[in-house]
């Protein structure tokens, strides 16, 4: 599966991804942004918009499934959890929930090689232990450019924990996942 | 091109699990405590805080040492109950239980409340003000509950952090609070404690919702995000629990991102309230 994390610019990033992938993309993806614990529903419409693939904030015990984009809601952790999301109101880490590092470490716990960790834009440095974790267990990390990203801190931690060889553009970040999904469903 | 794009997507157990399936073994055996049926990935990240907070290398070296030091089982213990809340957390879901829930209750003659998995309370002292401002107060009883005597102690106590105050206090107003927040606690520098008569109404007691049977008839029944560290099997008792628990019409609100739609009790809930989680029993 793909996990996606950003903070500041993440949204626009993660829109810049979501709206060039086709509509029989064959892997799920579920992403954390930071945001406010308070934050409105909004956020779902405006990933939604011009997306092909149905975007809805996960919920508890929901199956993960193929295609399709899941959120997670404000002011809890996402964490995946035999085949399943769970969520959790366990205190912030580092300073944040939803926390990126949370997600991307039980992926990689649950599903190993085959986790995808994509970090984008953001300030702090949530992200680098959980893409450091993904690497260990076999998994693949991609980073956004630094150079080019709103908030080079994250991507720039990210590639400190994992020395990851792709850091690349939104559009590299694309065409990667559509890679990677066509190639999957080609084994099948 | 990354080597996972050869591998077949497939879910395999963590490591781990059978290391934290042992752990929970001998919890249960020493101490009581059943937390055999909670959901793994929560539950490994506080073990895993357990484990390092008692300066130990794995959770097989903390089980070790569990077996027979009994403060280091307290101390897991503990970490494994304790449930971070906050008060009017989603004010939205207490407005619309003042809206849609208080009208119905009013036309009872005396209603009963069950908060379940209250930890150290917030949620009760949330619902005991709701109902205390819509003239509720005298001809209600919260039973709030708990598998954990510590945290029950806690609730009991109504201390909380002055620094949740601001948060609190916000939720409060945003939930349709009629009232200054601050005419319900006394503060000192670093804590304040909730007026002692919001306790009139309330019964605190122990009830283990992985192993305990129902003890009342409520007309109202809150458990917001006790169920997400639950593994479905638990996670379906738990609903059957409160389904048996419930008169008929009766009202359960959960947390915001929980769903009655995965369980076996779906059809008998209708939904109220649009995004909060605030059903009422049809069937």
């Amino acid at each position: 599966m793909i996990v996606i994390g950003g903070s500041l610019g993440g949204c626009d990033a993660l829109r810049e991804i979501l709206t060039h992938l086709p509509a029989d993309f064959g892997l799920p993806i579920a992403v954390v942004l930071h945001r406010h614990r308070e934050s409105s529903d909004m956020l779902v419409p405006v990933v939604q918009r011009n997306c092909l693939l149905p975007v809805a904030e996960a919920e508890d015990k929901e199956p993960i499934k193929a295609g399709r984009v899941y959120l997670c809601p404000a002011d809890y952790h996402l964490l995946i959890d035999n085949g399943c999301f769970a969520l959790s109101t366990d205190e912030a880490v580092n300073f944040a929930r939803p926390s990126i590092d949370v997600l991307f470490e039980s992926a990689a716990e649950w599903q190993r090689q085959n986790v995808v960790a994509v970090v984008l834009t953001g300030s702090g440095s949530d992200g680098a232990q959980g893409a450091q974790r993904v690497k260990e267990y076999g998994g693949t990390v991609f980073v956004q450019d630094p150079k080019i990203a709103e908030g080079p801190w994250m991507p720039m931690a990210a590639i400190g924990t994992t020395q990851t060889p792709f850091v690349m553009t939104l559009t590299e970040i694309t065409q990667a996942l559509i890679g990677l999904a066509a190639h999957r469903q080609h084994l099948q | 091109m990354p080597p996972s794009e050869t591998s077949v997507h497939r879910e395999i157990p963590p490591d781990d699990l059978e290391d934290l399936r042992l752990l929970l073994e001998t919890v249960h055996d020493r101490a009581g405590m059943d937390f055999r049926g909670y959901a793994y990935s929560s539950l490994r990240r506080r073990v895993a805080r357990a484990v390092s907070d008692a300066g130990a290398a794995t959770i097989t070296g903390l089980h070790q040492r569990l077996k027979s030091d009994d403060k280091l089982l307290l101390d897991l213990i503990r970490v494994l109950t304790v449930h971070t809340t906050a008060m009017f957390r989603d004010p939205a879901f207490f407005r619309i239980f003042r809206e849609k829930v208080v009208p119905v209750l009013r036309t009872y003659p005396f209603v009963r409340l069950w908060v379940a998995g209250c930890s150290t309370g917030e949620e009760v002292y949330s619902l005991s003000i709701l109902l205390r401002e819509e003239g509720l107060a005298e001809r209600s009883r919260i039973y709030a509950t708990d598998l954990s005597d510590t945290v029950l102690d806690r609730a009991r106590g109504g201390v909380f952090p002055l620094a949740a105050m601001q948060e609190y206090s916000a939720n409060y107003r945003a939930s349709g609070g009629k009232m200054p927040f601050s005419d319900y606690f006394t503060a000192d520098s670093e804590s304040v404690i909730f007026r002692r008569h919001l306790r009139d109404n309330v019964v605190f007691g122990t009830h283990n919702l992985a192993s305990d049977a129902s003890f009342n008839e409520f007309h109202v029944i809150l458990c917001r995000n006790v169920m997400i560290y639950f593994r479905r099997e638990l996670q379906e008792r738990v609903h059957k629990l409160f389904y048996d628990s419930l008169v008929t019409y009766g009202y359960l609100g959960l947390g915001r991102s929980e769903a009655v739609r995965f369980t076996a009790q779906a059809q008998a809930y209708e939904a109220l309230g649009g995004r909060e989680r605030l059903f009422r029993k049809i069937k």
